[in-house]
């Protein structure tokens, strides 16, 4: 024990002889802050109700599931090495089934390219194609990791923001739009990409065609990739339609599309994604992943090809799982909207996704805790929130630009992929809050 | 691709009799102007071949003997398979968890190598869960090495270090193994003192080992990871150190991690892989272990990258962690009894390898075997003269002979290409009639 002490003591004073020179790269300068790490941190610390991070508290289908189970009791080779690029199950499934999607013929072995989730396709894609100085459009509010993930690759973050229309009820992520003028006076010969996500996370926002359409003519005209994440895309509502950029004219050439396994099939601790484009930029993306992951998990990717290929023999049935998840969590956006209203929360109803987000402005608490001054008004109410009643949410002026997130220190997010108890639990929590106001 | 527009212009051009070359030319001349734009960013500029994306392919086909890629085809552990069957079970277990390192894992970890080390290890501080000690290698590579940085690369080298240099916009500095007279054992191939301390600059800004080294199998010793670790502290350099074949040490050798030696912890980056320690390469789980003010870059680059690993096989690797950690020092853990299990196996390949003729060289580690073809002289002067020799005779083996392995140069540089030129590596961690019928073709080799 004695000599552990030592070595101890060593330890930390011996740090005075580690390097003079600068430790870490350039690169990662200004990325280390991530909400999630501090959200997920304090969300573990204490007793909540977890409305927070984006992930269901509720099983993925019994058959995914099996699918996973067979698959590690499979052979040999399922907990070896696979294909770098993806297991070729995987890859076939995928671009037969979105070859139908998308109304182009998607080569497996070309155009498609597995990745540790989503996360990861968006790392390959910004690292292929963006160079020091490039710009990326990013229209706010997006997921937060694009904007550090731009960074880390040299780029320019130039934010475009959604606004709502108008300030009355019933507000919905339809409500919040892009101005083309706006859209249009951000593209320049310095613009190599833009990073659009539908259904959006925060907000919902499923973008129509016309809006596609709008996009699409700029970046045909002015040479720029799109990068759509489109995770969410089976999670729509009231009969919106989740419309693929790459399928319109002149696009398919262009556009990196995303998509997650974890989000499509209730696992998100699985960690599947894939990008899916056209060869000649693909390629780029493989180089990337080539050089950093090289492989992703054979088990899981046999997985989810066994449940695209259930779902492909299934599509547009009421056995189809990509049916029965919207249905499912209409009910619970509806429940989540009611019960938010009823405490003089004002929510954005959301066309898409998991998400919802709520205006806060109409609720007056005295946010006394000394540890998050300066910090942002969302933020500090979050934590507030989560330390005083238990109710774990994310701060949506974290999915701001640094420029701009001062304008939406107003709203708070709601993930609503939960168990009906978990969402009652929460309504629970609301009612009493608001009772002994 | 051609679009509407471009076509319509062509018809354009035809109505009006303008001729075919002159549009043809306006086409791809469009053609170039829409895809310029597109091509790779910088930092990936000649990154784009690599052996195993060539090679992999081509041992696909079920009739080949695959000794080639390193990857058991013996199954693994029980437990470990019951484990992740187990831990997918388990509905929270389908969901993201904590992004450095699934808490369960990193605690398991900790007593692990709090063990090994000898010294306490923070889960959380000291410690990183990465995709495979790929992802390890490349973390640290991104979190630590600036541009204009210079990275010290022993040759032979696991191929993956120079272009992960190259795309942090550093240089690799490479210095190879040499070897004095026969070469029988790995441990006959050793660096040159002078010539490693000549290529420690003032932009050194780490060095990389691998002990047990791949292809090799060289198990580096207390004195050379000391001549090493002098260097590193006398020039103020980081050391990457990829141990992940760690447990498969063969009798009378001993791996020393140089993060234990003097001044090495805090400037210090081990990599493990869980792939190699449970023979599961297709969990990709690999871990980052050093100082708090280093992992914490690490971390930083994961959290910008791919954010969390997969949970139930996090889950499940901390199990079998835990199970082996109970046996440490007995037969029965799984650490030693893998090793017991390929010494036989590196013998047995040996053995098979000098009835032909030829000069194995016995690893004292890792499950890799390099042996010198010349004694088969194989003339390949048929295949031309782009490639280097064993490049040649493995494409050749390949074909002819249904054998697959991999060409040593693919682990060097270009200066030192001649120097390894006629080795190849074989892969040993394979099934008893995997190596028979190794055996069998390498018997009828001149029939």
């Amino acid at each position: 024990n004695f000599s552990c002490y030592v070595n101890q003591y060593l330890k930390i004073h011996s740090s005075s002889l580690i390097m003079s020179r600068q430790l870490h790269a350039r690169r990662i300068e200004g990325v280390d802050k991530n909400i999630w790490v501090e959200f997920t941190q304090l969300a573990a610390d204490y007793q909540v109700v977890n409305l927070g991070q984006g992930f269901p508290d509720f099983s993925p289908p019994s058959y995914i599931q099996e699918a996973f189970c067979k698959a590690v009791n499979g052979g040999c080779s399922m907990h070896q090495y696979t294909r770098a690029f993806g297991h070729p199950p995987l890859v076939t499934i995928l671009a037969k089934f979105f070859s139908k999607v998308v109304g182009h013929d998607i080569d497996a072995f070309e155009d498609i390219l597995v990745t540790v989730g989503a996360y990861q396709a968006l790392f390959c894609t910004f690292q292929a194609l963006v160079n020091e100085g490039d710009e990326v459009i990013i229209i706010e509010p997006f997921f937060d990791c694009y904007q550090p993930m731009v960074k880390m690759a040299g780029g320019k973050a130039v934010y475009v923001p959604l606004r709502p229309v108008s300030r009355g009820k019933a507000l919905t992520s339809a409500d919040w739009v892009l101005s083309s003028e706006e859209l249009a006076s951000k593209f320049n010969s310095r613009t190599k990409a833009i990073v659009i996500n539908t259904p959006n996370n925060p907000l919902g926002k499923v973008y129509k065609r016309e809006e596609l359409q709008l996009i699409a003519d700029l970046c045909i005209k002015h040479d720029v990739v799109c990068i759509s994440d489109e995770v969410y895309e089976w999670l729509t509502y009231d009969g919106a339609k989740h419309v693929k950029i790459a399928s319109l004219p002149g696009m398919w050439e262009r556009t990196v599309t995303i998509g997650s396994g974890g989000k499509t099939f209730s696992a998100t601790g699985w960690k599947v994604g894939w990008a899916i484009g056209a060869g000649h930029i693909l390629k780029h993306l493989k180089t990337v992943h080539q050089n950093s992951v090289y492989h992703c998990a054979t088990a899981a990717q046999e997985a989810v090809a066994v449940g695209f290929q259930r779902e492909y023999e299934h599509f547009g049935t009421p056995e189809s799982y990509f049916l029965q998840l919207p249905e499912r969590l209409q009910h619970k956006r509806e429940k989540l909207a009611a019960c938010l209203e009823s405490v003089g929360l004002q929510p954005v109803l959301p066309e898409g996704g998991y998400f919802m987000i709520a205006d806060i402005s109409s609720v007056k608490v005295d946010l006394n805790d000394p540890s998050t001054q300066g910090e942002p008004y969302d933020y500090r109410f979050v934590k507030w929130l989560i330390k005083e009643k238990g109710l774990a949410t994310i701060p949506v002026s974290a999915f701001y630009s640094p420029e701009h997130s001062k304008d939406f220190e107003n709203y708070i997010r709601f993930c609503f992929v939960k168990e009906d108890s978990t969402l009652s639990s929460a309504e629970a929590i609301l009612r009493n809050w608001s009772n002994g106001k | 691709m051609i679009t509407r527009n471009q076509a319509s212009l062509v018809q354009l051009a035809c109505n009006r009799k303008v001729t075919i070359l002159l549009s043809f030319q306006f086409i791809l001349c469009q053609g170039i102007m829409t895809s310029s734009r597109h091509t790779n960013s910088k930092r990936i500029e000649g990154l784009d071949k690599n052996v195993w994306v060539a090679f992999t392919s081509v041992a696909a086909d079920p009739t080949i003997v695959n000794l080639g890629q390193g990857f058991p085809d013996i199954p693994p552990p029980a437990y470990v398979k019951e484990g992740l069957a187990n831990a997918a079970a388990v509905d929270k277990l389908n969901q993201y968890t904590r992004g450095f390192g699934h808490p369960a894992l990193v605690k398991a970890l900790s007593q692990v190598y709090g063990k090994v080390y000898g010294q306490q290890i923070d889960p959380f501080k000291e410690i990183l869960v990465t995709v495979g000690g790929y992802g390890s290698l490349f973390s640290a590579m991104q979190g630590l090495v600036e541009v204009g940085d210079e990275v010290i690369i022993i040759e032979p080298f696991f191929d993956c270090y120079v272009p992960m240099v190259r795309m942090a916009g550093a240089k690799p500095i490479l210095i190879p193994l040499r070897v004095k007279t026969n070469i029988v054992s790995s441990a006959d191939w050793v660096l040159d003192p002078a010539e490693l301390a000549s290529k420690f600059t003032s932009k050194t800004k780490a060095i990389i080992i691998n002990t047990p080294n791949n292809p090799i199998g060289k198990i580096f010793t207390r004195d050379e990871l000391q001549m090493i670790a002098d260097l590193c502290i006398k020039h103020d350099t980081l050391c990457i150190s990829d141990e992940v074949y760690e447990w498969l040490i063969y009798k009378g050798h001993q791996h020393i991690k140089i993060a234990t030696l003097p001044g090495m912890w805090d400037r210090t980056i081990t990599i493990s892989s869980a792939g190699k320690t449970f023979s599961v390469t297709g969990w990709k789980l690999g871990w980052s272990i050093g100082p708090e003010h280093l992992i914490k870059h690490l971390q930083t680059v994961m959290q910008n990258t791919l954010y969390t690993c997969p949970t139930p096989l996090q889950e499940a690797v901390a199990q079998g962690l835990l199970r082996d950690y109970e046996l440490m020092g007995q037969p029965d853990c799984y650490f030693s009894s893998l090793a017991v299990e390929l010494e036989g196996k590196r013998d047995r390949m040996a053995a098979i390898l000098q009835d032909v003729g030829m000069s194995p060289i016995i690893p004292e580690g890792g499950y890799f075997m390099c042996v010198d073809v010349t004694s088969l002289n194989q003339d390949l002067s048929h295949m031309g003269d782009d490639e280097p020799y064993d490049y040649k005779f493995v494409k050749w083996m390949i074909k002819e002979k249904k054998l697959a392995a991999i060409p040593v140069t693919a682990f060097c540089g270009d200066a030192s290409k001649k120097q390894f030129e006629k080795y190849i590596r074989l892969c040993f961690i394979k099934k008893d009639s995997t190596l028979d019928a190794a055996e069998a073709i390498l018997k009828n080799w001149n029939s």
